[in-house]
């Protein structure tokens, strides 16, 4: 009887477990293994399955097609760019929004109102904003030629004018998070650390960065890794700047080619998409690592 | 340096919405903190005396009044222009720098001419780290320290400074018994050694009562009695202040006053000449039972605790405000008790009974003879 | 009655530089706080702004006015009826609540399976659920693509919801949650004779409703705004989603140059959200700062 009831109580677990575990292997496991095999599989056909041999032919083909490589250094400079500017922005903004009292919890709400926007659907803000059109200059080119500069196409001009607003809408894009993350860290430092450092006559400058600082470090360097990894996957903001052609617009990203190899006008190459995903995580996986070899020695409790 | 608190008072805009009447903490505090003494402020939880401590140290304004170090008003100076040495209830010790790290921190603020070199700034750190006994931990973290030695880096950081006063928020109240003990001797050796004013707040009698100078006892907001330990003990100025100090409690009773003598119950069982007839509220100190066959105060025997060098008689009485009184009797009276009796009587200490007025609870004196 | 000191000027003058230096701190503090608040809320003034300017008023505009004395609500008529914005509408709802209310209970049933029954294997399912969180979404989209078209579930919703109805991470803040009920309320309904499945319909799942609420609203958000995964697998206008809508509308729709019809378009695909985040703003916040990622 009690040896029956063990052995159904280990059914009854498995049985609530079953869904999620059909889910998750049909939509994340079975897939997992398989962009392996797909990346390694030379002249896949989509249409009739079939393909003629393995080998690394297709990381080849991707390191190689110049609109990867374009791809590549658009997401690199969007990383370098945005990750560090955002990240202190937010820190800044933090700090300013936790020595106030009157007008915080309305600040701190606006600032979070990006968070629950569409993306696609905001970027068509900004992009009308920057936009060069044969009616208008566009409200920031005016605002240029006010100050006495020269206008520029922000979105089908110069290639660092495209890259000045994906950038700038990236990190209009990710403020919220941060900055969210950040004051509730701010908020949770012991305001006695404050009095006595305000008791021993401590500059504020010299009180931020020796308390402040140090006791923020942890949610600091969280900020920075999964800064860096969203960063790397941006692809929604540029879609809704330069339109779903992005490799024409030369604003492709990482996450973009790979989407673009496997549906759309140049899809239908998966195995070039597997490639590059997985390239894609190499370079993030290690820079992950990288960070948190530096945050240990760095983050110091 | 003395330190002058003069009409202090302090109000806090009200939280509660439908009542927007202010809170007021601190409530016309006027007090000379003579030069070099330990002050402990003492009270129960949320009467004004850390609000007190935070005026003292500037980082909080006071609504009315003035607060001066020695001849100069410092009411609205900054805190780091008072110089003043703050050690926390939590120690507030910043846990990513060393100990030596922590006590060095309010030397490196220095600028201008009060600059230090390196060299300087290590000698006063290790000579204020010698003062509270802890140089051989200064490459620790505070998180690598129990609580008592986080204490000692917490006063040693505070007093590098030379500071001209010394401010405590709760010091002891973090520690286990024993080193309460222990610390409590400890602040008292080190105010000694520095000479330096020193003001502690604590919810403690006990331990205000042990190592203070003076003694401040205040409630909702307002100063109860000023004085030194002993004398605010043995004589209170009201009933709170009867009540507060002293373990075990005071015993309150019911009472009248009739024809010069004090009537708990029936029984008549003390001359008090000079106190007004009628009812009052009678306050007997433990210690103030003495154990006769034929005391006037019969109460109904419940048990005897022994205690080795004291035993402790706990009776009821019809009179008394708390279901058992308690009094602390010198063990060689055990032999007068037999533990099978129903019944004790007392005679009463007149030192140690206390009449306070029953509406206003103020102290009503009066004299055996 | 009392001297001047000579300390007495020289505190004077401490206090005064003091004053005037926090004031000026808070001046400055504020000034940028707000500054940016207007750099968030401006994108959003605009998009109003320029859905309630007539066509002819907004093309004729060449340096853009900030305001406009005569809004029209017709942008909002064409953004209706010139494209299938309320198609679009419609899809984005059954795909949010379907997606939102399968994933609630798979992850409700797994999480009381981790939390609550004690079966064979159970510490390393749940260890090998955890390594799933590091998998990223972009990894295995290839595959998932290339299934559900073989399936052939490409333009349905079947094909749009079934991928995306499992969140390891949900799973694991739900059975964090459902841990700190404590064990006795588990046993007391044991001894009562309560079925498992009524315990966690009955005790469990009304105790941890914050939790599930914040679950809830922070999918519903995430469904909403997908884009990526619908445009992939739908090709077909009668299944676009807004995002994917919304990209149609700027490429095909309305002629490149309707520009208040666009952000008229923008505004209502916007509203549901921003509403949601008007009324739950400190549950949202609340919930993302505990767990939510993004950028």
């Amino acid at each position: 009887m009690i040896k029956w009831k063990s052995r159904f109580n280990n059914i009854k677990g498995w049985l609530y477990l079953l869904p999620a575990i059909l889910f998750l292997g049909f939509f994340m496991v079975y897939p997992l293994i398989d962009v392996f095999v797909y990346s390694f599989e030379e002249g896949y056909n989509s249409a009739s399955q079939t393909y003629f041999g393995t080998g690394t032919y297709n990381y080849s083909y991707v390191l190689h097609d110049p609109y990867f490589l374009q791809a590549l250094k658009n997401t690199f400079l969007l990383v370098v760019i945005t990750v560090p500017l955002s990240t202190g922005i937010a820190l800044l903004i933090s700090v300013g929004l936790n020595s106030i009292k009157p007008l915080r919890n309305l600040l701190q709400t606006v600032y979070f109102l990006p968070y629950v926007t569409n993306t696609l659907a905001v970027g068509l803000v900004f992009m009308i904003l920057f936009k060069k059109t044969a009616y208008s200059d566009g409200l920031v080119n005016l605002l240029i030629q006010w100050f006495g500069g020269e206008s520029v196409d922000f979105i089908d001009g110069p290639y660092w004018a495209k890259m000045f607003v994906l950038c700038l809408y990236t990190i209009w894009v990710v403020m919220p998070f941060k900055i969210l993350i950040l004051t509730s860290a701010l908020a949770s430092v012991n305001q006695d650390y404050y009095k006595a450092a305000r008791v021993d006559g401590t500059s504020k400058f010299r009180t931020f960065m020796r308390i402040t600082l140090p006791m923020i470090s942890p949610m600091l360097f969280y900020l920075v890794i999964t800064g860096f990894i969203g960063a790397f996957k941006a692809y929604s903001d540029a879609v809704a700047l330069f339109g779903t052609n992005l490799n024409a617009a030369g604003m492709n990203t990482i996450v973009g080619y790979v989407y673009d190899m496997l549906y759309g006008d140049s899809g239908g190459y998966p195995s070039y998409a597997s490639a590059a995903a997985i390239i894609l995580f190499a370079i993030v996986l290690t820079i992950t690592c990288i960070n948190l070899l530096i945050s240990r020695k760095n983050v110091h409790y | 340096m003395k330190v002058v608190l003069r009409n202090l008072t302090k109000k806090f805009p009200s939280r509660d919405k439908k009542n927007k009447t202010d809170v007021v903490a601190v409530s016309n505090f006027d007090f000379e903190i003579p030069d070099g003494k330990l002050i402990g402020l003492l009270g129960p939880s949320g009467c004004g005396k850390s609000t007190t401590l935070n005026l003292i140290s500037g980082l909080e304004k006071p609504t009315e009044g003035q607060v001066f170090f020695g001849e100069d008003d410092v009411t609205n100076l900054p805190p780091e222009h008072r110089g003043i040495g703050l050690v926390f209830q939590n120690y507030a010790l910043y846990p990513h720098l060393t100990v030596r790290q922590n006590i060095l921190f309010p030397l490196e603020n220095l600028k201008g001419k009060d600059k230090l070199s390196k060299e300087e700034m290590l000698e006063k750190a290790t000579e204020a780290a010698k003062l509270v006994q802890i140089d051989e931990l200064m490459e620790r973290k505070p998180g690598e320290l129990s609580g008592g030695q986080q204490q000692r880096v917490a006063i040693a950081r505070a007093l590098v400074k030379r500071p001209k006063v010394l401010l405590l928020d709760e010091p002891l109240s973090n520690l286990d018994a024993r080193l309460r003990l222990q610390t409590r001797e400890e602040i008292k050796r080190i105010q000694k050694e520095t000479g330096i004013t020193t003001i502690f707040v604590t919810h403690d009698q006990e331990e205000a009562m042990s190592i203070s100078d003076m003694i401040v006892v205040m409630k909702d907001g307002m100063v109860q009695q000023i004085g030194r330990p002993q004398e605010v003990y043995d004589n209170p100025a009201n009933l709170f202040v009867a009540k507060f100090l002293g373990t075990p409690p005071v015993n309150i009773f019911q009472g009248q006053v009739k024809d010069g003598q004090l009537v708990l119950g029936e029984d008549a069982v003390l001359p008090v000449k000079g106190a007004p007839d009628g009812p009052v509220l009678a306050g007997i100190r433990p210690e103030g039972f003495l154990l006769r066959k034929s005391g006037a105060f019969r109460c109904q025997l419940s048990s005897v605790e022994v205690m080795g060098r004291d035993i402790s008689v706990v009776a009821s009485n019809k009179a008394a405000m708390s279901p058992m009184i308690r009094a602390i009797i010198g063990s060689e009276n055990l032999a007068e008790v037999s533990v099978d009796a129903s019944q004790v009587s007392f005679d009463l200490k007149p030192s140690k009974v206390f009449l306070f007025d029953k509406r206003t609870e103020e102290r009503l004196h009066f004299n055996t003879k | 009655m009392k001297e001047a000191h000579p300390g007495e000027a020289r505190y004077a003058k401490i206090e005064q530089t003091a004053e005037r230096r926090s004031t000026a701190a808070r001046a400055v503090t504020y000034f940028f706080l707000i500054l940016w608040a207007a750099i968030v809320l401006f994108p959003f003034y605009w998009m109003i702004l320029t859905s309630v300017k007539s066509y002819g008023a907004y093309n004729s505009e060449y340096i853009p006015k900030f305001f406009t004395l005569s809004p029209t609500l017709q942008n909002y008529v064409d953004a209706f009826t010139a494209v299938p914005l309320a198609r679009y509408f419609v899809n984005t709802i059954i795909f949010t609540l379907l997606t939102t209310a399968i994933m609630i209970v798979v992850i409700t049933l797994a999480a009381f399976a981790f939390s609550r029954l004690d079966f064979k294997g159970r510490n390393a399912a749940f260890v090998l659920f955890l390594s799933l969180m590091m998998i990223p979404g972009e990894l295995v989209i290839i595959t998932n693509f290339v299934t559900i078209t073989n399936l052939d579930m490409r333009n349905t919703f079947q094909g749009l919801i079934l991928p995306s109805v499992t969140s390891v991470f949900y799973i694991y803040l739900l059975k964090e949650n459902f841990e700190q009920v404590p064990d006795s309320l588990y046993k007391a309904a044991k001894v009562d004779g309560t079925s498992d499945m009524k315990y966690l319909l009955k005790v469990l799942v009304p105790i941890s409703r914050p939790t599930l609420i914040t679950v809830t609203i922070l999918k519903v958000i995430e469904c909403w705004n997908s884009y990526v995964w619908p445009r992939l697998i739908t090709d077909d206008e009668n299944y676009f989603l807004v995002s994917n809508g919304i990209q149609e509308i700027r490429e095909n729709g309305f002629g490149r140059e309707n520009i208040p019809a666009m952000m008229a378009a923008v505004v209502v695909i916007s509203l549901p959200l921003i509403g949601l985040f008007l009324i739950f703003h400190k549950k949202i916040m609340a919930g993302v700062s505990r767990g939510g990622t993004k950028g």
